[in-house]
Formats: structure tokens, C-alpha cells, sequence
């Protein structure tokens, strides 16, 4: 039961199914798959097949406190996102007509500081371009994001759980919002979803934040040197990442919610 | 968020049934809750589940100078965070009782019981030794902080390898993970922490009370005890009067159950341990259950980026040129150069009719005109304009320039109305007085 978008001949995703569901149906397009994957790797030129994104695994609803969470996994990397909301808000921080978000990251060793604070507004404002708060005025919406291991791509997987875990907690939204990272090396190959490794030895690393009708960008963050055509460039591989993301999302809501 | 208080009813509940040896939960008095422990894929990365009580663990280290007063010795240092997401009343000002209470039992249970061997981790003596640093948050909290959080520091402890050291004489020389496998650190004996909560003065007990348990318990004993039955730490709180036979029946509950968690929490390390051993996937990403509803994975996916240059190239050229913003700075005097026109000033409505006000006031209202960004040689022409102009002696006070063939009077309604058109720029006032001054 689900439905696969496919982009173009070459390019398929495989997803892997809990084994409740049939595997029969995408056997086929394993066999044609199977000579795609030999060629990859994580890097790719910019004309080459692919790139590849890492092994996701997302859980919801894994926290009895929170109204909402989930723990987004993207390879090695990992972020516990809590949500309370729409709740009560203290009188100094309240807006009139809409509802105050406020997100908190903390990071695993030593005590938050000011690359936490930058991180924290870029996912406010990503969430805030999102999330219908005028549906709520003056309640709070909290998320609060833990890292629990950081191995490259930190703020994509913060923004994905940041979205999944709003959803479990049935804040109304207007889209879905993922985050996507690449990665350029210094002879301009392009890797999406860099290891820390990568991201280490690249001279740029930009990270997108788009949203799921459109693929509009809603954020970006960017660190290193790039020029004008590399940038459009990332954007338009981000946007291209972002289809499979967005597919992740609706395939594990659906596993959840679907009555079969 | 103010925390929800709990009612009368649920408090009376609560009450009656402990009292009838039943628990919420359907436990038996002396049972723990499902303990379950899982690794990251760093060393020393742990999470722990205590019934729904989550906690995250993470041991990291240091070289660092030892204190003065013990210059052969290594040094500890735990932390551990009440996350915001552990409960709603968790919030950055609030938590400070809980929080020191629960630190201060910890470092205790740990420190002082000295289950890690301090004088292993010296490297030069009296220059560098290594400061471990165990990291602890609480993510969920379902009750029974302490016992959950001494789990995860003793598993943390156990599961982190720090970077082999080797001195010859004078040379130090850390080696990186990849040129040698880092080493264990050297425990001793892994305390444990079991809280007993105690109700109606002391009557009734239970063993690893969860949050409505606490929420209506009238004191709390926790007794840290390794699985040799040696008492590292005991601490009675909340003020109820104990006999001495029941703390003595309190550890021995204690042992009995230290040696259960001890068992299960070696039996987790050796399973990972084999698991990296034979190079299977370790991690969190494997403890996720493939059969939950609520979980969901995905395989690598390639994507295909081969029409991004093509798409790029497309974007670039259909773009427009950017706005021809004047960027080179124009130089007034030697000293003073300007770049770009400024705002602008959002204040002038609230000077005009203040300055209707005081018409016989000591300094002329004088307004500029508008000027567009993107013309410079407006700037010039007004200049040339000059009629006198009476300017301020006060600095604080607003300049604003009348159009010399304008009268006053009908410049205030004119350039009232031009503000309403939103006028892009406004002259910064300094810059006109140094330019008389040039001229």
C-alpha cells in the first residue's frame, strides 16, 4: 500500500518495509536497483550517478512527558526531539495574536553555549515559518532537542526531528520542513549528508532547510567558500534530497496511522 | 510551566491502595521496573531506561592539570541535567533543589565511594593527569531520577575507553585511536543506588517508587551499595523517623537487588562488546525495535544529482542582476567617508507635531526631502540649493533640511504626506553639517 514516486528511471530508493508488509512488490525494482548501488558511494561528482544519503531510522512518541517526540537517526547521527505545546506561557514572553515557540538544543558534553544559541534560532525560524501559531495565541510551543551523538550533518537531523517530533505532538503546520547538509570538497565534488570526517576536509558545508509542498527554501546556514553557481548548485542537490526525506516522512506516518 | 498539582482524589488513591500492597503499575513491593540499557556507537555513550524513566550518558576526557593538593590523581567530574523535555516543570530557574539534591548524591555514590581508580589516570604527576567527565540528562522522568542515573553513569564508566598514553622518561605520547586501541578505565566495584519510599510515616514501603508514588511519598531513603554488599552511600530525606531494623531490612533488599542490576548491566557490556568484536552494527540505530508501529527505518538512499549543474545554470541565468546598490564610499572630509543612505527615520512624524507645538521655539523644524537610494547626484543638486540654514547647536536633536523654495509651513503637510509615500533614505543629519563644512 505504498505509493512510490519515481523521479526518473535511474533513480530509486530502496525503503525497507517492516516485514508485516509485503516484500514482494519491490523485489523487481531491487533487481534494477542492484546496478545502481554498486556505483555508489558517499561522494559523487556533480555529474556523477548519485550521491547517497545515509541510513534513517525515526521513532515517535518514544517520551510519556512530552506532548510529542521522536529520535531522528541519520547514520551515526542522532537527536532526541521533546515538544510541549500549545501550553501555558509566562506573561513577559507572550505575543497577543500568535503562539511564542521556543526551541532549546542541548548538546551532549559541557554546558550549552553560543554555537547552541545560533542553532536554536535557526531552527526558531525555521519552525516559526511552519507552524500556524496563530491557531494558538498566547500559549507556548517548547522543543527541546538533545544530541545524542554527532557524527556530521548535526543540524539537518536536528531540524528533521524538530518536524517529526511537532507532528507527533499534533501542532498544526502548515508543511513539513527537513533539513539537508552538503558537503563541498576542495576540487567542488559535491557529498550530500557529510560524516563528520567529510566535513571536517571540506572548504564549504551548507545546510538547507525546505519545506515539503514546494520544496522552498525556508533556511539556510552555510560555513566555507563557494561561489554563486555552487550554491544553486547544493540547492538544487538539497531539493533533490529532500523528496526522499519528505517520502520518509509520509512512509513512517503512514506505517503508524494506516489501519492494515 | 507551572506543574500540574496533583488532586485530592488521586492523591487518596494512591494512598489506599499502597496500603493494600497494590501498586499502580500492578509491581510487587519490592519489584524494579524493566531496566534496559543500550550504547551508542562512541565509547562511553549509554542510554538507560528505567521503566519510562529515561536517562543519556556520555563519559568524555581531558588532559588537563591535576589540583594542587592532589598532584598524583586524576580528576572526576559528573554532571547531571534536568532536560526540559524530562517534565514540564523543568524549566532553567526552577529545578535548582531537585537538581543539587540529585548532583550532590551522585558525586557521592561515585566519587567518595572511589569505585574509579583516580591514581591510574595521572600521566606526568603534578602536570598532566586525565579529568574524566561524566555527562548525564535526564530525558524523560518517570520517577526514580537517582537510581536510573547511577545506572548510567556506572555503565558509562564501564563502556568508555579513553586514548592510550605512554611516557618514556620525559616523552609523553598520546596516541590517537587509530594508532592503538584506547583502553578501559580501572573500576574498582560499580555502586548502585535503590531508592525505597516510605508512606504513612514509615509504615509502608516500596522499592523504586515511580512519579505518582512520589508525588505522595513521605520520605525517600537511597542506599548505593556495590554487589560485594558494601555500602557506598545512604541518605534519608523527607523527614520521616526510620527504626533501625528497617534500614537494616532496606539493605538487604538493596543487595539483593544491586546484584540483579549488576548482572544484567554486565551482561549488556559483554553483548556490545561481542557485537563490535565481530564488526556487527552496533548503536543506537539498532535498538530501535523493527517491530514498533511507531518506528521506522530507511536503507541508504541514493540520490540523483546529475541535472543540478544543468538546474543551476538555469536558475543563475534566469536571475535577475542585483540591485545597483550604491557600494563605494564617498569621502567628505579626510576622516569621514560614507557609505549607502541610510534608512529612513522613522522618528520624523513624532518631531513634526511636536514641532507644530512650539512654533516660537528656539530651533526652526526643517525637513528633508526625499531621496531615493540609488541616485547620488540628488545629493549634489540639494546641496547646491543651499539656502542659510539655520542649524541646532544641540547635537541630540533631529536636523532636518528645508527645500529652500518651499515655505515652511507647507513643507511640514508636504513632507508629512511624502512620509506616508515611504520615502526609501534619509539623509543622516552629521553627514550635511560636515558637508557645509567642506563646501
Amino acid at each position: 500500500m505504498v505509493t512510490q514516486s519515481v523521479r526518473s528511471a535511474r533513480c530509486r530508493a530502496e525503503v525497507i518495509i517492516a516485514a508485516a508488509r509485503g516484500v514482494g512488490a519491490m523485489e523487481e525494482e531491487m533487481h534494477t536497483d542492484a546496478k545502481i548501488r554498486a556505483e555508489i558511494g558517499t561522494g559523487c561528482s556533480p555529474r556523477g550517478p548519485g550521491c547517497s544519503l545515509r541510513h534513517f531510522a525515526c521513532e515517535q512518541n518514544l517520551l510519556s512527558r512530552p506532548d510529542g517526540s521522536a529520535s531522528f537517526l541519520q547514520g551515526d547521527t542522532s537527536v532526541l526531539a521533546g515538544v510541549y505545546g500549545p501550553a501555558e506561557v509566562k506573561v513577559s514572553k507572550e505575543i497577543f495574536n500568535k503562539a511564542t515557540l521556543e526551541v532549546i538544543l542541548r548538546p551532549k558534553i559541557g554546558l550549552p553555549g553560543v554555537a547552541e544559541k545560533s542553532r536554536e534560532r535557526l531552527i526558531r525560524n525555521t519552525c516559526e515559518a511552519v507552524v500556524l501559531g496563530t491557531l494558538h495565541p498566547r500559549t507556548s510551543i517548547t522543543v527541546v532537542l538533545q544530541v545524542v551523538s554527532d557524527a556530521g550533518s548535526l543540524l539537518a537531523c536536528c531540524l528533521n526531528a524538530a518536524c517529526m517530533a511537532l507532528v507527533d505532538a499534533g501542532v498544526p503546520m502548515r508543511a513539513l520542513f527537513c533539513g539537508v547538509t552538503c558537503a563541498l570538497d576542495s576540487d567542488g565534488t559535491l557529498v550530500l549528508d557529510p560524516t563528520s570526517k567529510q566535513e571536517k576536509e571540506a572548504r564549504a558545508v551548507l545546510t538547507f532547510a525546505l519545506d515539503s509542498v514546494e520544496r522552498k527554501l525556508l533556511m539556510s546556514s552555510t560555513k566555507g567558500l563557494y561561489s554563486d553557481s555552487e550554491l544553486q548548485q547544493c540547492l538544487a542537490a538539497a531539493q533533490a534530497a529532500s523528496q526522499h526525506v519528505f517520502r520518509f516522512y509520509r512512509e513512517s506516518l503512514q506505517r503508524r496511522y494506516s489501519k492494515s | 510551566m507551572k506543574e500540574t498539582p496533583l488532586s485530592n482524589c488521586e492523591r487518596r488513591f494512591l494512598l489506599r491502595a499502597i496500603e493494600e500492597k497494590k501498586r499502580l503499575d500492578g509491581r510487587q513491593t519490592y519489584d524494579y521496573r524493566n531496566i534496559r540499557i543500550s550504547f551508542g556507537t562512541d565509547y562511553g555513550c549509554c542510554i538507560v531506561e528505567l521503566g519510562k524513566t529515561r536517562v543519556l550518558g556520555q563519559v568524555s576526557c581531558e588532559l588537563v592539570s591535576p589540583k594542587l593538593n592532589r598532584a598524583t590523581e586524576g580528576i572526576l567530574f559528573f554532571n547531571l541535567e534536568l532536560s526540559q523535555m524530562a517534565a514540564p516543570a523543568f524549566e532553567p530557574g526552577r529545578q535548582s533543589d531537585l537538581l543539587v539534591k540529585l548532583n550532590r548524591l551522585l558525586e557521592r555514590c561515585l566519587r567518595n565511594s572511589k569505585c574509579i581508580d583516580t591514581e591510574s589516570l595521572c600521566v606526568v604527576a603534578g602536570e598532566k593527569v586525565w579529568q574524566i567527565r561524566v555527562d548525564l540528562h535526564l530525558l524523560n522522568h518517570d520517577g526514580n531520577i537517582i537510581d536510573a542515573a547511577s545506572i548510567a553513569a556506572i555503565v558509562a564508566l564501564c563502556h568508555f575507553r579513553r586514548p592510550d598514553v605512554s611516557v618514556q622518561g620525559d616523552e609523553v605520547t598520546l596516541y590517537t585511536p587509530e594508532e592503538r586501541d584506547p583502553v578501559p578505565l580501572s573500576i574498582h566495584h560499580m555502586p548502585i543506588c535503590v531508592s525505597f519510599a516510605f508512606f504513612q510515616q514509615g509504615t509502608y514501603l516500596l522499592v523504586d517508587p515511580n512519579e505518582r508514588e512520589e508525588r505522595v511519598m513521605d520520605g525517600l531513603l537511597v542506599i548505593a551499595m556495590n554487589k560485594h554488599r558494601e555500602i557506598c552511600t545512604i541518605q534519608s530525606s523527607g523527614g520521616i523517623m526510620l527504626l533501625k531494623d528497617q534500614v537494616l531490612r532496606c539493605s538487604k533488599i538493596a543487595g539483593v537487588k544491586v546484584a540483579e542490576i549488576t548482572e544484567l548491566i554486565l551482561k549488556a557490556l559483554e553483548n556490545d562488546q561481542k557485537v563490535r568484536k565481530e564488526g556487527g552494527k552496533f548503536g543506537f540505530a539498532e535498538s530501535i525495535a523493527n517491530q514498533r508501529i511507531t518506528a521506522f527505518k530507511m536503507e541508504k538512499a541514493p540520490i540523483d544529482t546529475s541535472d543540478v549543474e544543468e538546474k543551476a545554470e538555469e536558475i543563475i541565468a534566469e536571475a535577475e542582476p542585483p540591485s545597483e546598490v550604491v557600494s563605494t564610499p564617498v569621502l567628505w572630509t579626510p576622516g569621514t567617508a560614507q557609505i549607502g543612505e541610510g534608512v529612513e527615520n522613522s522618528w520624523g512624524d513624532l518631531e513634526d507635531s511636536e514641532k507644530e507645538d512650539d512654533e516660537g521655539g528656539g530651533d526652526e523644524a526643517i525637513i528633508l526631502d526625499s531621496i531615493k537610494m540609488d541616485t547620488g547626484v540628488e545629493v549634489s543638486d540639494i546641496g547646491s540649493q543651499d539656502a542659510p540654514i539655520i542649524l541646532s547647536d544641540s547635537e541630540e536633536e533631529e536636523m532636518i533640511i528645508l527645500e529652500p523654495d518651499k515655505n515652511p509651513k507647507k513643507i511640514r503637510t508636504q513632507t508629512t504626506s511624502a512620509k506616508q509615500e515611504k520615502a526609501p533614505s534619509k539623509k543622516p543629519v552629521k553627514r550635511r553639517k560636515k558637508k557645509r563644512a567642506a563646501n
